[in-house]
């Protein structure tokens, strides 16, 4: 009997050729690696900053510089701060319009189809190279409506009360060392504003690129969402490959107002030599909805773990997380809800695929108050682990501080079973074909969250184009 | 009586041909098989022939291994063939794996068919085709209108369709579901294990009459049950009884009637075989 042929198991890895190409490593402005006070202070004069965005970047130094790395989680020993470059300003100015920006950088994002997505089904789009945004522009209808849509060091100058109200606010740098990291070096990120019962037709999409080697990007993202409104907010970002560290260690505060709806969806694909150490974190009002939809796909190591704080009243959040493992890659990902009011409800769909020797660790914190009477939760952690190689680990914390919350949790960790590749196979898909749908189908829930170009991305990513034939 | 004399004569002449022998569609020779890293022997020496548009019933009790002989023709790498041969249009197919198998034209119908979430039926029927038939001039709406007819004879609403691979399925629809799919890949020799298991007579009425539709002239049939029940919609031009990893009696449609009025258990006195019964 004919042993079915071993997969090549190059077929199922993500096909990174598409995001790994190099620009020339130009650059108008940069620090000198490592970080200290200077450097702090040189970036906050670059940027022309207030005082208190100042004295924001020192205090959060100090806490970088006191506190211990977090024991759980990814081992960043060998992540060496004084290494990256903090801050490298691109040969761009802040552009609104394509034609505006250097044409390597243009072809940069054109590669990425960034612009002709704006084109088809995007409401506005900021593009970040390196440490700053050099393309940013919304429709003019909905900038009319009062939608600001800005890189975050314009609005700290244009809307300097409006963003003071809201800068770490959600996440403050004692959170952890790399929100204080983030605090004293950030720079570039969105302030996007949404006025009161505005509901923008479109998403809107921030990419970032890192394209010089040893670098750090630290942009920092806010949305406001005032009262009834609603956006969806797409996040992309990659990197080409380089043999030295990259850190990305980004930050995402989102404040979801009375009846207001935000959908935030990521997908990161950062080179496999870069540290992925971000924050999300949203705070949802009364009858508030906020939606995380979060790809892990790229980065030699990444922890990150979308956040929800439920404080009003009847407030809801889902979170839908797709995390992938290849070789070489140890992926600390997860989720976290805190409910402190009554009839909030929270629903987290996380799954994951680790292969060659990939490490996906699902990380999950759910916090019921003893206020949140009514609320209701349900929490899944899948894994599909699809080889021998390959490890997958579930910790789901839950704690509930009430008798009347409706409390679901399940978790599975399994592989694919042998039994379904060979009824596929039945039916003329080769062993490689197979297992490439069963994973497609696995991912299926988290595609489907995403707009139909994004979905094709995702699966053209996670390369289903596999051979039609083995041996 | 007559009736069935006529038809099995025609058919043994059909292996004959202007006076040249036509090769099988598929041959099994004193065929021998285990599981692997198993020592049990499972098929102890088989011997089947099935021609070009032939039915075959092969009935036997439960435990007697005839889905293993099944998963065996379809290369399941569960199982290990430790002698024998068998061939598909004269060529041997014991070094093919399953999915080269089902481009030469084998299909089987799944007992239990296993679920894939995430997949849509239409998704999957598609890809399928695709990958037997090797050939893109038919065109995606022509597949649909195909599959969509296909459906509607099988009393499966449209909404089938666009639901996940067998997730979810009542018995009868899966049973429904691997009818469509024979019917869609258009196979030229279709193993339908145990087809009739678990329906109730209208759902078996329904299954047997897609089966009928489905079949093309040349298209051969291995039917695998337990029961006569279904042999009286789906009429065999051979029946073979199977007990213990062997075919021990071949015979017409009656054999399968005097089956099902006396039970396995006479064959035992007048074969001289021990059945055990699981």
């Amino acid at each position: 009997m004919a042993k079915n042929e071993n997969v090549n198991i190059e077929d199922l890895l993500v096909d990174q050729s598409k995001f790994d190409f190099r620009n020339p490593e130009t650059y108008a402005y940069k620090t000198i690696p490592g970080l200290n006070e200077k450097i702090v202070q040189e970036i906050s004069e670059q940027k022309e900053e207030p005082t208190w965005m100042r004295d924001l970047r020192l205090k959060s130094l100090h806490i970088f510089d006191t506190w211990r790395d977090p024991r759980f989680g990814v081992d960043v020993s060998d992540l060496d701060v004084s290494k990256i470059v903090a801050y490298i300003r691109p040969r761009a100015k802040k552009s609104t319009s394509w034609n505006d920006v250097p044409a390597e950088i243009k072809d940069t994002f054109d590669k990425l189809g960034i612009p002709e997505a704006e084109k088809k089904a995007l409401s506005g789009v900021g593009a970040q190279y390196d440490s700053e945004i050099v393309y940013q522009n919304i429709k003019k209808e909905l900038e009319n409506l009062g939608v600001i849509f800005l890189n975050m060091e314009s609005a700290v100058k244009e809307y300097p009360d409006l963003v003071k109200e809201y800068f770490m606010k959600a996440v403050a740098p004692t959170n952890h060392k790399y929100a204080a990291l983030h605090g004293a070096v950030w720079s570039g990120g969105t302030f996007l504003y949404i006025p009161k019962g505005v509901k923008v037709p479109l998403p809107l999409q921030a990419y970032f690129r890192m394209n010089n080697p040893g670098m750090g990007q630290m942009e920092h993202t806010i949305i406001v969402a005032d009262e009834g409104s609603e956006v969806a907010f797409i996040e992309g970002c990659s990197a080409p490959y380089y043999e030295i560290t990259n850190l990305h260690a980004g930050m995402v505060e989102i404040y979801v107002k009375k009846g207001a709806r935000v959908k935030y969806a990521t997908i990161q694909n950062w080179s496999k030599n870069t540290y992925n150490l971000n924050t999300k974190r949203a705070i949802v009002d009364e009858d508030g909805i906020m939606e995380w939809v979060s790809g892990s796909l790229g980065s030699h190591k990444t922890m990150i773990y979308p956040s929800s704080i439920l404080k009003g009243k009847g407030a809801k959040t889902e979170t839908k997380a797709i995390t992938y493992a290849g070789p070489n890659q140890h992926m600390d990902s997860g989720s976290k809800v805190f409910m402190f009011a009554p009839y909030t409800s929270a629903n987290v769909d996380a799954r994951s695929i680790s292969i060659g020797g990939g490490w996906a660790f699902y990380r999950g914190w759910l916090k019921i108050g003893e206020n949140a009477k009514g609320a209701k939760a349900s929490v899944s952690c899948q894994a599909l682990m699809l080889d021998n190689e390959s490890k997958s680990d579930t910790v789901p914390l839950i704690e509930v501080y009430t008798d009347e919350a409706d409390v679901g949790h399940e978790a599975r960790i399994g592989r694919i079973k042998e039994e379904q590749i060979y009824y596929l196979m039945s039916r003329g898909l080769s062993e490689a074909e197979a297992k490439a749908m069963v994973v497609r189908g696995f991912v299926e829930p988290f595609a489907k969250e995403l707009p139909l170009e994004y979905a094709i991305e995702l699966n053209r990513l996670i390369n289903l184009e596999v051979e039609s034939s083995i041996g | 009586m007559v009736e069935f004399k006529s038809k099995i004569y025609k058919k043994q002449d059909s292996g004959l041909e202007g006076g040249k022998v036509m090769s099988a569609l598929l041959e099994i020779q004193d065929l021998k098989a285990k599981v692997r890293d198993e020592d049990v022997e499972i098929l102890k020496g088989v011997n089947l022939t099935i021609n070009k548009g032939e039915i075959h019933a092969l009935m036997g009790p439960n435990g007697s291994g005839k889905s293993t002989l099944a998963h065996v023709i379809m290369g399941n790498p569960k199982y290990q063939v430790t002698s024998g041969d068998i061939l598909f249009e004269g060529q041997s197919i014991l070094d093919l794996s399953t999915d080269e198998r089902a481009k030469l034209g084998l299909f089987m119908s799944f007992q239990t068919p296993e679920e894939v979430e995430g997949i849509k039926m239409r998704q999957f029927l598609i890809n399928s085709f695709r990958n037997i038939h090797k050939e893109d001039k038919i065109t995606l709406l022509e597949l649909n209108k195909v599959i969509s007819e296909l459906s509607q004879n099988l009393d499966l609403n449209g909404e089938f369709l666009e639901r996940y691979i067998n997730t979810g399925f009542s018995g009868g629809e899966k049973k429904k579901s691997e009818i469509l799919q024979m019917g869609f890949l258009k196979p030229k020799l279709s193993i339908l294990d145990e087809i009739d298991s678990g329906l109730d007579i209208d759902a078996l009425r329904i299954v047997a009459e897609n089966i009928n539709r489905v079949k093309t002239e040349d298209m051969g049939i291995l039917l695998i049950t337990h029961y006569q029940r279904i042999l009286n919609f789906v009429i065999p031009d051979f029946v073979h009884i199977y007990i213990d990893g062997k075919i021990v009696k071949t015979g017409s449609e009656e054999l399968a009637k005097e089956i099902e009025e006396n039970g396995y258990s006479t064959l035992e006195q007048e074969m001289g075989i021990t059945i055990s019964e699981e």
